[in-house]
């Protein structure tokens, strides 16, 4: 479905959180906020939940140890035991260094590709950055939400906040 | 409004210099990348790339003859090229700790440090990890070391040999710096392909990965940069101590000891902030970045180059009192033999350059003087050099019975690949400095709008921060 976007452009980034405040208030959607930069406080301004990459990092580490330690344990001790200098076949403290730097290595990468998946990255993916936002813009995209708020009202507020450009576009 | 630091002096200073807006800084860093590449650059690479050559025909006249061009023999199994691999992966240390622990602890000056000191970590590990490569003789055969499902048997590799724990320890710390070195630049590659014409255009577009500023997209991305940090700390810690029981897992006297994993670990460290200086330093007259790399970072490095110096200092002490201590008459002689035996002047150069070298550093006119710094960098890293040759080559030349002793002479096919290290990785890294941000822009525009990377306002610091 198309909907009626606008978007703002600021030069500051205490006007783009003020704007994101009254908008809020007013009940308007806030499609997304562009910056150059990470801005501390956005993601409680913004309503936006805290990231759950942590579960899946723990997950990717734990998934890696559990395989570096079983692998390690059924190639020298299930699929061919080898005697090297008299050890137990199943050496476990020999086998932590390995399944400590796989816990690392599949935890990183998990963390890594559910950074891209999740937030829609892949190499060749066209750009539709919002002019400036790379450099030292910043933008605020808000989307009509309901019938009841006339959208009219949105280029002035976004004025009043200090916009330095607004523009209408028909988006997702 | 620039940010105050606290590092470098009790009165508080700007950590980026000249009022820079967020514009400026895109513009300073984009700047010299998008011009051509100076005489100066030339210059360099030309040196680095010739040094690179002759490594690269010592290396390959030794695969085509054999490792009998190295002066190794049955006793000193191991010399300048086990040497250089340990030295190579210390070095890589100092980039994940300035660009993870420091992002842990909350140290706003590693922002203008830390992309170049990452790509420094990437391509020390590069550089370290050829030399096991070239040492197999067959270096076409260096897959074996990898658990493949194989017509052998298969036959599995030796889960409790310390080298292999190396390969993996080597293999996820190069993977993983890779993968925090790259994610940490795409906000810069968007910002460099934003401004960027033609084939650049579309080259920093792949990259880029369609990157737009959107805030959930950093929401999540500086979580991944703390995972990843959190990930990276231990990392670093366990890739060096793995190295070191390449050593103290053996029964070879001087190598045998408890103490190697940390005396290693603080080595690295050490070594490696030595480097990542001696590059800045370099960097910040070549690229112009004076006001980017001032003296409060230069200032900060050098504390903590004293600061781990000591440590190194504390563990070549323990090390000679603990054999004193240990009453065991070998363990004595392997020591006595370190200090005063064939290579004694290879450990009074370790030890002059590693312990009493920095400790000048303690005085705040030699740390404001560029010169005197750059002078104790060099030092620093020859001297962590002779530190690996030490343990490495002196102590097999007396080994065990006194019939089997020998003297080890190295070849010039040996010093042909020691120099060759550093061809590659001036090479890499000036290759870096033209095509890449070498300073992180977003990180530095964090800074200056008075926020500290990661939220932390608690500080004091944030005084500029004008949300009510």
């Amino acid at each position: 479905m198309k909907r009626l976007a606008y978007i703002g452009v600021f030069e500051h980034e205490a006007d783009l959180l003020q704007a994101i405040r009254e908008s809020r208030e007013l009940g308007l959607e806030i499609v997304d906020a562009h910056s150059p930069y990470p801005i501390h406080g956005i993601d409680e301004l913004m309503g936006i939940r805290r990231s759950r990459l942590t579960i899946v990092c723990f997950c990717g580490c734990l998934t890696g140890l559990i395989i570096g330690l079983w692998f390690q344990y059924w190639s020298s001790a299930t699929d061919w035991p080898l005697n090297i200098g008299g050890k137990p076949f199943d050496s476990l403290p020999a086998f932590i260094p390995v399944g400590f730097e796989m816990t690392v290595l599949l935890g990183g990468l998990s963390t890594a590709l559910f950074l891209f998946i999740r937030s829609k990255l892949w190499p060749g993916k066209k750009s539709r950055a919002i002019g400036g936002v790379t450099d030292e813009r910043f933008a605020l995209v808000i989307a009509r939400k309901d019938a009841n708020l006339a959208m009219a009202e949105v280029p002035e507020l976004l004025h009043r906040h200090g916009a330095v450009d607004v523009r209408q576009e028909l988006g997702q | 409004m620039a940010t105050k630091g606290q590092v470098g002096s009790a009165t508080p200073v700007p950590l980026i210099e000249g009022d820079k807006s967020c514009g400026q800084v895109t513009r300073d860093v984009c700047g010299p990348l998008e011009r051509g590449p100076t005489k100066l650059w030339w210059w360099a690479f030309l040196c680095a790339a010739s040094v690179l050559a002759l490594g690269a025909w010592a290396v390959w006249y030794q695969i085509a003859t054999g490792i009998g061009t190295w002066g190794l023999n049955r006793t000193v199994g191991w010399g300048f090229d086990i040497t250089n691999f340990v030295f190579w992966v210390g070095i890589g240390h100092a980039g994940t700790l300035i660009s993870a622990v420091l992002l842990l602890f909350r140290q706003k000056w590693r922002t203008s440090i830390n992309r170049s000191a990452e790509a420094m970590t990437i391509f020390a590990v590069i550089c370290a990890g050829l030399y096991p490569v070239i040492h197999m003789g067959r270096p076409w055969l260096a897959y074996w070391v990898f658990p493949y499902p194989n017509f052998r048997g298969p036959l599995w590799v030796n889960w409790r040999s310390a080298l292999l724990w190396d390969v993996f320890a080597i293999g996820t710390y190069f993977t993983i710096s890779l993968v925090f070195w790259y994610v940490g630049l795409i906000p810069d590659l968007a910002t460099i392909r934003d401004r960027a014409k033609g084939l650049r255009k579309k080259i920093f577009g792949f990259f880029s990965l369609g990157w737009d500023g959107s805030a959930r997209t950093w929401s999540r991305y500086e979580m991944a940069c703390i995972l990843l940090a959190s990930l990276a700390t231990p990392l670093v810690v366990s890739v060096h101590s793995v190295v070191s029981t390449d050593f103290a897992t053996s029964l070879v006297p001087g190598w045998h000891t408890t103490v190697l994993p940390p005396y290693f670990v603080i080595g690295a460290v050490f070594s490696g902030f030595a480097m990542v200086l001696m590059l800045m330093l370099i960097a910040r007259k070549v690229m112009s970045f004076e006001e980017y790399i001032t003296k409060v970072h230069i200032g900060a490095m050098c504390k903590i180059i004293v600061f781990t110096g000591s440590i190194v200092g504390l563990a070549y002490g323990t090390e000679l009192f603990t054999a004193w201590y240990s009453g065991s008459e070998y363990e004595q002689f392997a020591f006595a033999n370190r200090v005063r035996g064939p290579m004694g002047w290879a450990y009074a150069i370790m030890v002059l350059c590693n312990v009493v070298a920095p400790q000048l550093l303690w005085s705040r006119k030699i740390r404001s003087s560029l010169g005197a710094v750059f002078a104790i960098t060099v030092l620093v890293n020859i001297g962590m050099w002779f530190e690996r040759f030490v343990i490495i080559a002196g102590s097999l030349q007396r080994d065990y019975l006194p019939s089997a002793w020998s003297t080890y002479t190295p070849t010039l096919v040996e010093f042909g690949a020691l120099i060759g290290g550093f061809g590659l990785f001036f090479t890499l890294f000036l290759l870096f400095c033209r095509f890449m941000p070498m300073i992180s822009m977003c990180e530095i525009k964090t800074v200056i709008s008075g926020d500290g990377y990661g939220g932390d306002h608690s500080g004091g610091d944030s005084e500029e921060r004008s949300v009510a």
